[in-house]
């Protein structure tokens, strides 16, 4: 397993490269948040406990959406290693919830289909999301399994999976529900 | 005291420790846990981060059956009462959003019922004057690093819980229940989360982190509120000690088991025996019986 975790940082678009407009709107339609009421203090990026590992830092992506540098954004690893912690958002001055904006960039990046440069980071949230269509509930056994088919990353943890697996913490049947036509109905909209 | 309880997805398999010791507290307490009957998975990390009405309607399900059984809501996972915590706060204070969900559920959801954690349900005043009159055998010795992590307490605006950035409700806890919790820097610090999985350099970073400032302030082990966080303190404290080059095996317990353990709650003793990670350091710390480990590990 590798320790370098530190992405090279990406430089930023250069001042002729297009910029939108709206990306600032299409987050604020989906999350409700201004990123214009960002003024850069850096606060959020001093507490986030991934930001180590990030490509453009949590405060730049809010710079980058205020200039709308839409792509350097949606195509960046750093919407994807954001852990979800919301210390971001708990200690804003201006009181952005930086998370919130992190999941609209998600969000937007899916819907409009950009590279995704943390591809087994977004497999995984489908495979969840799958499961949860098909099952109403998450098997962790088979959501394990077949994350790691789809990832390709079969051997890593396997020595753990084994462990838990004896330990009896991976049930090898997967617990539905009974209404799960009400539940997956809920993922049409 | 009844509440419709929100086991959620992990707390029957890779948390079963939870779930265990969280009833058999419950029970001990006199407090009555009725469990959701058909819940769904909350969404977790999953929903909010792929699809923002999906992650209030998942939750908003769960809520409106616990309405229709008139009961709050107790969500030991932390993930999960922060999901079904936001849900509320939002369809509260969204008229639209509440119609919308609620025109795809049977059972609808108009707010009449709360979510709590199993933190905030067994640390209220009453619940640890029951807890310190039920405990046989204090658990001096015991030296745990309090390790809330991040979805219990945050946001505060949206949870309302305890404080953010200096939470104190654990450390109570362990002190009623005999032990000394240690000052230490990272409670409220994130492990890494759902990258345990997906990205587990970043878990073995946070995990690292974490472990070495607890063991830097005297910890003999870490007391969590989290089944990630737990999973992930378990998981990775070896490949992290051995980045750091430093010892890092550190016993990390749920906070369910200790206050089990000092009650001396019959079964809970049980639960140490699937940890991945050997607590009879621990235990010895504080004069019990060794357990011995389901599976040699």
């Amino acid at each position: 397993m590798s320790s370098e975790v530190v992405e090279q940082a990406a430089p930023l678009g250069s001042i002729n490269a297009s910029t939108d407009p709206t990306f600032k709107r299409k987050i604020r339609a989906i999350c409700g948040e201004n990123v214009m009421e960002c003024y850069q203090c850096g606060e959020c990026t001093a507490g986030c406990p991934a930001a180590f590992a990030m490509d453009v830092a949590p405060n730049q992506v809010l710079r980058l959406a205020q200039l709308g540098f839409a792509d350097e954004v949606l195509e960046s690893s750093a919407i994807w290693l954001c852990a979800g912690c919301e210390t971001c958002a708990t200690r804003c001055p201006r009181g952005v919830a930086l998370s919130k904006v992190m999941d609209a960039c998600r969000q937007i990046a899916v819907r409009e289909d950009k590279p995704c440069k943390q591809a087994n980071v977004l497999k995984l949230h489908q495979e969840i999301l799958r499961q949860i269509s098909t099952f109403g509930r998450v098997h962790e056994i088979s959501l394990t399994a077949l994350y790691k088919l789809r990832s390709r990353d079969f051997f890593s943890d396997i020595f753990a999976g084994i462990q838990m697996f004896l330990k009896g913490k991976l049930g090898l049947i997967p617990s539905r529900i009974k209404d799960r036509r009400e539940v997956r109905g809920l993922f049409k909209h | 005291m009844r509440y419709a309880y929100f086991p959620g997805c992990s707390l029957e398999s890779t948390a079963k420790e939870f779930g265990a010791s969280t009833d058999l507290v419950a029970e001990a307490l006199g407090i009555e846990l009725v469990e959701i009957p058909d819940w769904n998975c909350c969404g977790a990390t999953s929903a909010h981060n792929l699809d923002h009405e999906l992650s209030v309607s998942l939750p908003a399900r769960n809520l409106g059956i616990a309405e229709r059984m008139g009961l709050d809501v107790v969500a030991p996972c932390a993930a999960c009462y922060n999901r079904m915590r936001s849900a509320e706060m939002e369809l509260k204070g969204n008229q639209a959003l509440r119609d919308e969900i609620n025109a795809r559920l049977t059972k609808k959801y108009t707010g009449a019922v709360t979510v709590r954690s199993a933190l905030e349900v067994f640390t209220t005043p009453d619940v640890l004057e029951k807890v310190a009159a039920n405990i046989r055998k204090p658990l001096s010795g015991l030296k745990p690093a309090c390790y809330y992590g991040c979805l219990l307490l945050r946001p505060p605006k949206v949870l309302g819980f305890d404080d953010a950035e200096a939470p104190t409700s654990l450390d109570r806890a362990m002190e009623i229940v005999g032990a000394q919790p240690i000052d230490w820097y990272f409670k409220n610090e994130c492990c890494g989360a759902s990258f345990g999985l997906s990205k587990s350099e970043i878990v073995v970073k946070l995990v690292g982190d974490i472990v070495s400032n607890a063991k830097k302030h005297g910890a003999n082990c870490i007391v969590t509120v989290c089944p990630l966080c737990m999973t992930n303190l378990e998981m990775r404290q070896a490949a992290a000690g051995k980045l750091r080059g430093e010892d890092l095996t550190m016993p990390v317990f749920y906070f369910t088991e200790l206050l089990g353990l000092a009650m001396e709650v019959p079964g809970v003793k049980k639960c140490f025996a699937s940890h991945l990670v050997d607590v009879n350091p621990a235990l010895d710390a504080i004069g019990r019986e060794p357990v011995a480990a389901e599976v040699e590990s």
